[in-house]
């Protein structure tokens, strides 16, 4: 139960420096869980963690102790492997067991362990199959597998569950969420599924193009992005952005738009009236949009629905506001039809603004 | 006809070309071989004049102690050499699979000795080996040890290092080519799974290339029976019978001892050997996956 520590990590594949400067504190038996989009980093970063990548600059400390000169074998962890890295010549059961036979454990206690995590991913009927003769999601599962029955104190997942349905995908983030809580080890997780990021992680941290762009509690990414693009990346569906100008009409602060003019109130308007200048980005997320046709039209936004998909109990609209589009969730009940203009009321608390420049928040 | 018919024939419409040559080629060559021993031929004869004798060459061989010493001296050269062959080229190959400056350059030296003429190599050799003006014993000479009888005392010693040195790049490359083709991703695995070096080597690597090394190896096997060239030029046979390889053995069957049929029937016995060794293997291959299956479906049984 570790703590772990990236020191100002760099990784440099000859002239190109793919991560500037990780800097992240992880504590004891924490769910770390790394989201970003696509060859943004993540894999680099939890393969240094492993040892697989030299650290071109930087240091990784354990428990205050540097390691990156030490060997993979030598950091006590185990690994998912995006592409699984499955031994093709061993089947399931000695994939599984490999790690504790090269350590020379009693065979009772190996054969009892491979049962054990097997059933727990459910490949109690595969145990003799070669990984050749598995599905994707089989083979991941067994990827799975082999880093449980391993146990040591770091586990490291590169997107271990993207390659199941959607039941087993479920099935599989309760069973690691239990685990995470039973076994207090430290994982870093990497995911592109936001619910997999919101339901598992301790601490989110979000990447894009190798820098680190804000790290915090799920609820914190979620109410209180930094910038833009954690904004738009934490949540889903993701936040709507409207382009406007703070403007300050009868002792009031708006943001004025294309088809809107939205009151700020409190600390927010407090805010947009000290800000450097008037050009801003409007955040709001569709589920701070509440249908209301009665909402005054300061704290509403007025749209044209263009599209309704129906996803069960919610669905999602999407409208247009002026030239900009606009997501809602709404509840399935609600009567809306296409081509309508209708009022939505902005919840207060939901309302992000941003810099229109340098994307930051005010 | 109907088209599925036309379809089902198409493949075997591509392949009669092939399958013609095939027969003319490889076939006709072969059964002038297998009539041609069962004639006492002289090489002033054509096939048709010579006598009828049956099996009475194959006898004649069978009763010859030159032909099992001969036999024994083939044996004893192709396993050693393929042994040796297969530990160096593989262990070269384990040694050098890295991204080093300069690796490139390294390796195509080690494949140089491949693209030598045999009668090249064997010359050389043959004055390396030099019993006065050599390199070695020249070279054992200022060092103040005696000089080792290359050619004579020790001449199968002395070919089948020739040999190792010339073949065993062959055996690099293939295992290099296979090494270099393993996904990268399980060794990986294997390395946060705790395998030391030695381990990832006895573990993932070696079983992971051993399809490609079991045909390696039979492909040096099969050339090492047949050698000739380097032999004949580095000690012909000598001494005595200590070199004399069938390969080299049927040449001067033929050539010196004019006997065409013992020739052929000589020809058929290295065959014929070549053709046991290389059915045991796959037998064995077949063996193996055979009791692996037996093993699994048993083990499913029982779950
Ligand atoms: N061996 C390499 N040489 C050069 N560049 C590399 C190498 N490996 C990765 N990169 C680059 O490093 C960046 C980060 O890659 P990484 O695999 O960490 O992305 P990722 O965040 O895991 O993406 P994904 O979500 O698609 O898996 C990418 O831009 C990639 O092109
Ligand atoms: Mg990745």
């Amino acid at each position: 139960m570790p703590t772990i520590h990236l020191d100002h990590l760099i990784k440099r594949y000859g002239d190109v420096e793919v991560l500037h400067g990780i800097e992240l504190e992880m504590a004891d038996h924490e769910f770390t869980v790394l989201v970003g989009p696509s060859g943004c980093g993540k894999s680099t970063t939890l393969r240094m963690v492993a040892g697989l990548e030299d650290v071109s600059d930087g240091e990784i400390y354990v428990d205050g102790k540097p390691v990156s000169h030490l060997e993979p074998k030598d950091r006590d962890l185990a690994m998912v492997f995006q592409d699984y890295a499955l031994y093709p010549h061993m089947n399931v059961a000695q994939n599984i067991s490999f790690a504790l036979r090269l350590a020379r454990r009693p065979k009772a206690e190996v054969d009892a362990k491979v049962k054990e995590v097997a059933a727990t991913v459910g490949l109690t009927e595969f145990l003799h199959r070669k990984p050749g003769a598995l599905s994707g999601g089989q083979r991941q599962r067994v990827a799975m597998a082999r880093a449980l029955a391993k146990d040591s104190s770091i586990f490291l997942f590169d997107e271990p569950l993207s390659n199941l349905d959607a039941k087993l995908r479920g099935q599989m983030r309760a069973e690691l969420a239990v685990m995470s809580q039973r076994v207090q080890k430290n994982m870093i997780y990497v995911t592109h599924d936001q619910i997999e990021a919101m339901t598992l992680a301790d601490r989110i941290v979000v990447m894009h193009g190798g820098y680190i762009q804000q790290q915090g509690t799920p609820e914190e990414l979620f109410k209180h992005p930094v910038n833009k693009f954690v904004a738009g990346f934490v949540g889903s569906p993701p936040m709507n952005f409207l382009h406007g100008d703070i403007e300050e009409r009868d002792g009031a602060t708006f943001v004025h738009g294309d088809g809107f003019a939205l009151k700020l109130e409190g600390a927010k308007a407090e805010a947009a009236r000290t800000h450097t200048h008037r050009n801003t980005i409007l955040g709001v997320r569709p589920s701070d949009l509440r249908f209301d046709p009665e909402a005054p039209s300061e704290t509403a936004l007025t749209l044209d629905v263009m599209v309704s998909e129906y996803v069960g109990a919610q669905s999602v609209l999407l409208c247009k506001c002026g030239s900009e589009d606009v997501m809602v969730e709404l509840n399935s009940e609600t009567p809306v039809a296409m081509g309508q203009t209708l009022k939505f009321a902005v919840n207060p608390n939901g309302v992000h603004l941003f810099d229109s420049e340098n994307e930051t928040a005010i | 006809m109907s088209i599925a018919r036309a379809n089902r024939l198409t493949p075997y419409f591509f392949m009669a070309p092939a399958v013609v040559i095939m027969a003319i080629a490889l076939l006709y060559p072969l059964g002038y071989m297998v009539w041609g021993s069962f004639k006492d031929w002289d090489p002033s004869q054509s096939i048709g004049e010579a006598e009828f004798v049956g099996l009475k060459n194959y006898v004649t061989l069978w009763n010859d102690p030159n032909f099992w010493e001969s036999a024994s001296v083939t044996l004893r050269f192709a396993f050693f050499v393929v042994s040796f062959e297969m530990v160096l080229g593989v262990g070269l190959a384990l040694l050098l699979d890295r991204n080093i400056r300069g690796m490139s350059v390294l390796r195509t030296m080690f494949i140089l000795p491949m693209m030598i003429a045999p009668v090249v190599v064997g010359l050389m050799w043959r004055y390396m080996y030099h019993p006065t003006v050599g390199t070695f014993n020249r070279t054992l000479d200022s060092l103040g040890i005696p000089g080792v009888d290359w050619l004579g005392q020790h001449a199968l010693t002395s070919v089948i290092i020739a040999d190792i040195w010339q073949w065993t790049p062959f055996i690099f490359i293939l295992a290099l080519a296979a090494l270099q083709s393993l996904p990268r991703s399980a060794l990986e695995a294997a390395r946060i799974d705790g395998a030391t070096a030695w381990q990832q080597i006895w573990y993932i690597k070696l079983p992971l290339m051993m399809p490609v090394l079991i045909v390696t190896g039979l492909l040096r096997l099969i050339d090492a029976f047949k050698v000739l060239e380097v032999i004949l030029v580095m000690t012909e046979g000598g001494p005595g019978l200590s070199t004399e390889i069938l390969a080299l053995r049927i040449s001067r069957t033929a050539t010196e001892f004019r006997e065409l049929g013992v020739a052929a029937a000589l020809s058929n016995y290295l065959l014929l050997m070549l053709l046991a060794f290389t059915l045991g293997m796959f037998g064995f291959t077949r063996w193996q996956e055979a009791r692996a299956a037996k093993i699994r479906t048993a083990d499913e049984e029982d779950a």
